[in-house]
């Protein structure tokens, strides 16, 4: 049973990396627009 | 290269339809050009199809969803945006080198306008990055100033139809935007780390039922205080903060309730954790501080783009007039105009400020500042306004008042001061939960006091227990998530609403005022009337065609697909009407004054139609080498669903009154025909006096004001719920609660019913979450609690709501 001691802290790194990740989108501004980039990625482009 | 201009269109007639090949709209019979495989609508389009084959952008014509409208690039010069005072107020000089603005473009509609903007680069060199926000119609644009000026990109946006405004809110945007991203990684901490609470509190309660081992136990409780600790001190913060600041202003708020749940619970869990017996809240504190969170975000935005208000409303008046100063004329933005200077105003130009005419002879539209649907002609001495519009011929104007004490700008400060008076949106989930906290808090003292007498090894844990359970997580979602759905619903089927008390306040009927012009009106000049023989279209076409008159309009939109004739010679007489030469003869139209005095009467049969013809209409007369043959009626037709839409409003019990800038015999005549009860529909409104109507209106009960031009702003704002319809002037509509974009009138019912059942669901929510508290709450205060129950009615209670919410009919899911 002491498998849950090593896999419940490593859960929680893995949780906090997601949330770091986060936290780094939405202050970049990825979140700032939801209509647009749903329109943009319908041009396939070249250029 | 796109092919699709002669591509088969509907034929009327015998002439078939030739589409233009930028906008796909009809192209007039009078532009076809057999020679060629393009054709064009207007010169707007050839110019912006020219631009986009010469920079390799033919693309554009690939995408399905184009914009169907003809480009009316304004051809301005734009040149005060290379002013010193322009670039100090809206451009920011970046550490790269590059300057960077902000405009707000008109006519920004869908997929193909975000590709074409984001090519600017292309169109026009030295701009370096665009990006549009299609919601906004924001493009942020950088550029390397050393190489091409501001009013340049400006000019290329304009000729491809995408008119810019500098856009003012800069500042005050910035700081949305970091407000908006703080709340999204609270949200994001907040909802992770409850999810993982949740997780470890799943375990403790299986164990409580099969048993666990104590120290796994241990470690579980002590797993689920130390995520408690970060959701506490980083997201749960705003609601201390929230509660102090109530604190010390002595203010009664929401936060103060739940900061001390949160506190208590926090407390009693952590000492309950150390001593490793009782029960632990951290889960539940967890999910309430998410729910709040979720909820408090979702209400905010709403509200939000509500407070917009004015910003666009400015762009009304043009930025640039030209001035004339020792006999020559140059442009001045529009912002340094001083009274005693001279205006040099063309057809078809805006008026930058209020004065009295000095020289020339025109038709003014004030539609816009009045709601006068007929041009008024003035002459040298008369008034006229800012913001209104110059249709018939040059003047030059003195300026009297400029910029803040212009008439327009004062009907825009009422509109502010009306925005701003607007009472804080009351949301009835804010009502009900600060109502419901301070039930539970006196409940919680209550069994508190009780268990004391009676069992005080109870008390606190029973206490707490009731104020955990019962906290409001699911009330405080039940409102803002039934609205944002009903809101979303709403706005594929073309009503945008900006804040969720609108639809609270449009459930029950009140009192509905309506403008005329554009709203139960088209707003446009039509031909409504035409006595006379078909043989005589073509000619007055051919003469209409080069006018910028709205009524000239009207024929054109009416025969678009008539040939015309050759006119060889063509003059303008101002107040009266055209005179030309035909395919040989001589051709008057114009009105009846004007048409007699080329000599020839009116016929018994044209005499006849006149006199049965609507007396709302223009007449227009047209002679033939001196012979009167036919008369026209224009005017502005009532919409098509208008009728309707007001029987049903009034089926349902609203009160209608028709408030119109228009003169007195015309809306008279509408409102009898529309069925308006005699006093309701009234005529000859300055916009101060719909406003002042409306104030008064609004103390005997719910005002909704439907408006669609400046005129209707004050009016808009001011009352309790304000609803721009589609049409109307874009600025203006910023102003507005709602706004409809699709035309007529029937999607006003469908706000209105939609509005009913979007409450009826929300009491319904309220009501199953109340059901799932009093549930909670008579177990905690009976000592039943155990943890296992208190895990089924939470998140029981959440899932309720949120599955009423979504599958609670509002609005019709599909879209138009």
């Amino acid at each position: 049973m002491s498998v849950i001691y090593v896999v419940l802290p490593l859960a929680l790194v893995i949780v906090t990396a997601a949330v770091i990740a986060f936290i780094w989108s939405a202050r970049s501004g990825q979140f700032d627009d939801l209509d647009t980039p749903a329109v943009r990625m319908l041009h396939d482009d070249k250029d | 290269m796109s092919t699709d201009a002669l591509r088969a269109a509907p034929s009327v007639g015998t002439v078939a339809v030739c589409l233009c090949t930028h906008c796909g709209l009809p192209v007039p019979t009078g532009l076809l050009d057999e020679a060629v495989s393009e054709q064009f609508c207007c010169s707007g389009c050839r110019t912006a199809f020219a631009i986009l084959n010469e920079r390799g952008l033919e693309r554009y014509y690939a995408f399905t969803d184009r914009r169907e409208i003809p480009v009316r690039a304004s051809g301005r010069s734009f040149e005060e945006f290379d002013h010193p005072a322009f670039a100090e107020r809206y451009v920011v000089h970046q550490a790269d080198g590059l300057a960077r603005t902000e405009l707000y473009l008109e006519g920004v509609h869908c997929a193909s306008c975000v590709w074409l903007v984001e090519r600017m680069p292309m169109v026009v060199p030295g701009v370096v990055r665009a990006e549009l926000d299609v919601r906004r119609s924001l493009a942020v644009l950088e550029w390397d100033d050393a190489a091409v000026p501001l009013s340049a990109i400006a000019r290329g946006l304009d000729q491809l139809g995408y008119p810019p405004h500098p856009f003012r809110g800069v500042a005050r945007d910035a700081m949305r935007r970091r407000e908006d991203r703080a709340m999204l990684v609270r949200i994001g901490i907040a909802g992770a780390i409850a999810i993982n609470i949740m997780l470890a509190a799943l375990a403790l309660y299986a164990g409580q039922l099969n048993g666990m081992d104590p120290a796994m136990t241990r470690f579980f409780r002590w797993i689920s205080f130390g995520l408690a600790v970060p959701a506490f001190v980083w997201p749960g913060r705003v609601f201390f903060v929230g509660a102090w600041a109530s604190v010390r202003t002595r203010s009664l708020h929401m936060d103060l309730p739940i900061a001390i749940a949160l506190a208590a619970g926090m407390g009693q869990g952590a000492i309950n954790t150390i001593v490793d017996s009782g029960p632990v809240y951290f889960d539940g504190l967890a999910v309430l501080i998410f729910a709040l969170l979720v909820g408090r975000f979702l209400q905010q935005r709403g509200q939000r783009i509500a407070t917009d208000a004015t910003e666009l409303l400015s762009s009304i008046a043009p930025l640039s007039s030209r001035i004339i100063e020792d006999g020559r004329s140059r442009e001045l933005p529009t912002d340094a105009l001083l009274p005693g200077m001279v205006l040099d105003v063309r057809t078809g130009e805006t008026f930058g400020a209020d004065g009295i005419v000095v020289v020339g002879r025109s038709m003014v539209n004030a539609a816009l500042l009045t709601g006068e649907s007929r041009p008024v002609a003035v002459s040298p001495g008369e008034r006229v306004f800012a913001g209104t519009l110059n249709v018939e011929a040059p003047l030059q104007v003195r300026v009297e008042e400029s910029g803040e004490s212009s008439r327009i700008a004062r009907l825009l400060q009422h509109v502010e001061a009306s925005a701003r008076r607007r009472a804080p949106v009351v949301q009835l989930a804010n009502r009900m939960a600060g109502f419901f906290v301070a039930v539970v808090l006196v409940a919680a003292v209550v069994t508190f006091i009780v268990k004391w007498r009676t069992a005080p090894a109870r008390a606190l844990d029973d206490a707490i227990a009731l104020l955990i359970v019962t906290c409001p997580c699911a009330l405080a979602l039940a409102t803002p998530l039934s609205i944002t759905v009903a809101i979303g619903r709403a706005a594929r089927r073309g009503m945008l609403i900006k804040g969720g008390d609108a639809l609270e306040l449009l459930a029950k009927p009140a009192t509905l005022v309506l403008d005329k012009t554009g709203t139960i009106t088209e707003g446009s000049t039509a031909l409504a009337a035409w006595i006379g023989p078909d043989w005589v279209k073509p000619f007055v076409l051919a003469l209409e065609q080069g006018s910028s008159h709205p009524l000239a309009d009207g024929f054109r939109r009416a025969w678009t697909d008539l040939p015309t004739g050759v006119v060889t010679e063509e003059h303008h007489v101002t107040g009266g009407g055209l005179e030309g030469v035909v395919d040989g003869r001589l051709i008057r139209v114009g009105s009846p004054r004007f048409v007699r005095d080329g000599g020839g009467a009116l016929n018994a049969e044209l005499q006849d139609g006149i006199a049965s013809m609507d007396r709302t209409l223009t007449p227009v007369h047209i002679s033939v080498d001196g012979v009167i043959l036919a008369v026209a009626g224009l005017g502005d037709r009532v919409r098509a669903d208008a009728q309707q839409s007001l029987d049903r409003l009034r089926a349902a019990g609203w009160r209608t009154i028709m408030l119109s800038g228009d003169a007195a015999d015309v809306v008279d005549a509408v409102g009898r025909s529309l069925g308006f009860a005699p006093g309701e529909a009234i005529g000859a409104a300055s916009p101060e006096d719909k406003l002042a109507y409306v104030e008064r209106l609004k103390k005997a009960g719910r005002v909704v004001m439907v408006g669609d031009g400046v005129n209707d702003a004050a009016a808009i704002a001011a009352a309790h719920v304000g609803i721009g319809v589609h049409g109307g002037a874009e600025a203006c509509l910023s102003t507005a609660d709602i706004y409809l974009t699709r035309p007529g009138l029937s999607s006003l019912v469908e706000l209105v019913e939609g509005s009913g059942r979007t409450m009826r669901v929300i009491r319904r929510n309220i009501a199953f979450s109340l059901g799932y508290n009093a549930i909670g709450a008579s177990l905690a205060i009976a000592g039943l609690l155990t943890p296992l129950i208190a895990a089924v009615l939470m998140p029981a209670s959440s899932l309720t709501v949120v599955l009423g919410a979504w599958h609670g009919f509002t609005f019709s899911r599909d879209r138009t």
